[in-house]
């Protein structure tokens, strides 16, 4: 099966006021990415990587430019439609987890399929199916305050997946996780790319994250200066 | 969706327990206050009505330009008939004649001279009438501290504190000595019979209380009163009511050029507790006013923090697929909810207060030891209707305005900041 584009940016501009001035956080990018893709984007900081990451996922919306996701250009959204686009076909991680705190592993992961009006049974199967691949099915009933944060990462990423979205999209997922945790998460998000086809991007400057990119694109003051495909580490474990 | 929001309030003791406490705490203070100052208001009214003003007052035209002289000779004659008429053009209101004067009050010793003597303000009322309202509506049986009620003609009762400075004892001889209203000397002999205390500090100073019949004749006012009180029968003043009365009752007068013709007024025309009760009026609206500004400012206050402290929650439910509109809906139905709890607890808890102080009261007679007004010793709170409502508008208005005006930056901010609030 041919890997369909699923999101698609031109000539995309993002400037921030910064005092009197305009600070330009994305400059003229244009970019694809397709179904299937494990994709990076690297830089250092203020380079503009969590900018195309919340524009993409219409938490933003650009100065100037297009960006079409799902066949939809996030430009002429409703908050509304905007919002459906998110529940639909995006999955989101963080850097600091943000999970709600006053509920437990298995409501946190429930709280997109709410969004989705699924019936309880099918609802309460997904959720279950979500845990069981972070392996948290013991942690169902503990608060986020009572886990750890590898765990607390699981479970960003349960919930970002439970909903089987087309696109994952992870800002600096292991920057607050130790090197045997982030292997494990990187691991886990492998092996959803490659079981369900979900395409993950990251916006990353940890090298343990680059080491497992399938494609890398490095961007410098707000320009994409490298788009590159990588070759797999060798010996990579992806079960 | 509407279970797991409640999930999330009721665990969350920052979003449900605390608001709802201020909420309580702020809506408590507010009908507390609301039924203090109801109940001060209605005691004063009480008060004036059963010891000066009545709920309506007639007395002649001239006694009544002035009336804080006592001016006997320009009291009303004929009430032997003009009462009678009352109870006949008006039957549902209760009309007693009393009179008010000064003198001295002197107790001699065994030869007969002067041992003792200290000056009164003399109130006449209906004591001896079998079934007289005077004694229950003065309250006079429970106001005995030593001996008893005057049982027959000759008795008398004057205030404790009057008689413990004279060092005077029950059933000793007193003599009045006043002036007749055709300007004569009166000189009266008396029994003292009790000794009262009303609990407000001008009246218990020095107060003689005798039977309106023995007065006239002391007095040389045979058939005559200083006044004639009217009151309703629940003793609430209905100004409407009395302002009924008093036009009916005036316009037969009002072509009688004598300035010994009647004249009624209502206790709100009477220029110590009319002017009072406005002006009591006006500051009840604006203490009421600011009070319930204040509150509103301090429950919009937490109503606007509790939607700001939660700016990142917003961008992470934002961020899953939760629509703006959404999510502003539910802060807005958490509000809600908050604050119908918290206005529902501080409205019962006020209540609950309020009650307390509506029978039991707070007794301020040490900072009334020199009042020269008539102002009950004891202070009580009252439950009015609006009691009931009242704490809603700061309760549960200005906790849902907070949340309405925190909850409108959700529209105003790109999304991607939430999470940088979140993250700061």
């Amino acid at each position: 099966m041919e890997d369909q584009i699923l999101i698609a940016t031109e000539r995309l501009v993002k400037h921030y006021p910064m005092g009197k001035h305009l600070f330009t956080a994305l400059n003229d990018i244009t970019i694809t990415f397709k179904s299937r893709e494990f994709t990076g984007l690297v830089g250092p900081s203020g380079s503009g990587k969590t900018t195309l990451l919340n524009i993409i996922g219409a938490l933003d919306s650009p100065t100037r430019g297009l960006v079409r996701v799902m066949g939809q250009d996030t430009g002429t959204l409703s908050h509304k439609q905007a919002a459906r686009l998110r529940s639909i076909y995006l999955g989101f991680t963080f850097q600091t987890y943000n999970l709600l705190p006053v509920y437990t592993v298995y409501e946190n992961v429930e709280f997109p399929l709410l969004l989705l009006d699924m019936a309880p049974a099918q609802r309460k199967k997904a959720v279950l199916q979500a845990l069981e691949w972070v392996g948290l099915m013991d942690k169902q009933k503990s608060r986020p305050s009572q886990l750890s944060g590898g765990e607390s990462q699981r479970v960003s990423i349960a919930r970002a997946m439970v909903k089987a979205p087309k696109i994952v999209l992870a800002d600096e997922p292991t920057a607050n996780l130790d090197a045997a945790n982030s292997h494990n998460i990187l691991q886990m998000m492998i092996k959803l790319n490659e079981e369900l086809g979900t395409t993950f991007i990251f916006a990353s400057h940890d090298d343990k994250v680059i080491g497992y990119l399938k494609r890398k694109i490095t961007l410098t003051d707000g320009k994409v200066v490298e788009d590159a495909r990588m070759d797999l580490p060798e010996g990579r474990n992806t079960c | 969706m509407i279970r797991f929001l409640v999930k999330g309030l009721l665990r969350d003791p920052n979003r449900s327990v605390f608001p709802v406490l201020i909420v309580g705490a702020g809506v408590m203070i507010t009908v507390l206050f609301y039924c203090w100052v109801l109940g001060v208001r209605e005691d004063i009214t009480r008060t004036s009505a059963v010891l000066d003003t009545g709920h309506v007052k007639i007395t002649t035209k001239a006694y009544g330009e002035i009336p804080g002289q006592m001016p006997n000779d320009l009291a009303l004659s004929g009430i032997g008939r003009l009462v009678p008429e009352l109870f006949r053009d008006c039957p549902e209101m209760d009309w007693v004649p009393r009179i008010k004067f000064g003198g001295l009050l002197d107790f001699p010793d065994d030869k007969g001279e002067t041992r003792v003597q200290g000056p009164v303000l003399g109130m006449a009322v209906d004591l001896l009438t079998p079934g007289s309202t005077e004694v229950r509506r003065l309250n006079l049986a429970g106001a005995i501290v030593r001996g008893r009620l005057p049982e027959k003609p000759g008795e008398i009762l004057v205030s404790e504190e009057f008689a413990e400075k004279l060092g005077v004892d029950l059933y000793e001889t007193a003599t009045l000595i006043s002036a007749t209203a055709t300007g004569g000397m009166a000189v009266q002999n008396f029994i003292l019979a009790g000794t009262v205390r009303f609990g407000i500090g001008v009246m218990d100073k020095g107060t003689l209380i005798a039977d309106i019949t023995d007065i006239q004749y002391a007095l040389d006012m045979a058939d005559s009163a200083s006044e004639i009180l009217g009151f309703f029968p629940d003793m609430n003043f209905d100004e409407v009511r009395a302002l009924g009365e008093k036009t009916r009752f005036n316009a037969v007068y009002e072509n009688i050029r004598d300035e010994f013709s009647p004249v009624m007024t209502t206790l709100k025309d009477q220029s110590g507790p009319g002017e009072y009760l406005d002006w009591v009026d006006r500051w009840i609206f604006i203490f009421i006013f600011v009070f319930i500004l204040v509150m509103s400012i301090v429950l919009w206050n937490t109503g606007l923090m509790s939607g700001i402290r939660r700016y990142g929650e917003i961008g992470v439910r934002l961020a899953i697929g939760e629509s703006k509109g959404h999510v502003y809906q539910a802060l807005i139905g958490e509000a809600l909810a908050t604050g119908m709890a918290g206005s529902i607890l501080g409205t019962f808890l006020g209540l609950g207060f309020s009650y307390y102080l509506q029978e039991v009261g707070i007794d301020i007679s040490g900072m009334l030891q020199s009042a020269a007004i008539l102002f009950p010793n004891i202070l009580k709170a009252k439950i009015g209707s609006g009691a009931f409502y009242i704490g809603f508008i700061p309760g549960l208005g200005a906790t849902v305005l907070g949340s309405l005006v925190s909850g409108i930056s959700i529209f105003s901010r790109e999304t991607s900041q939430l999470f940088k609030e979140l993250e700061t």
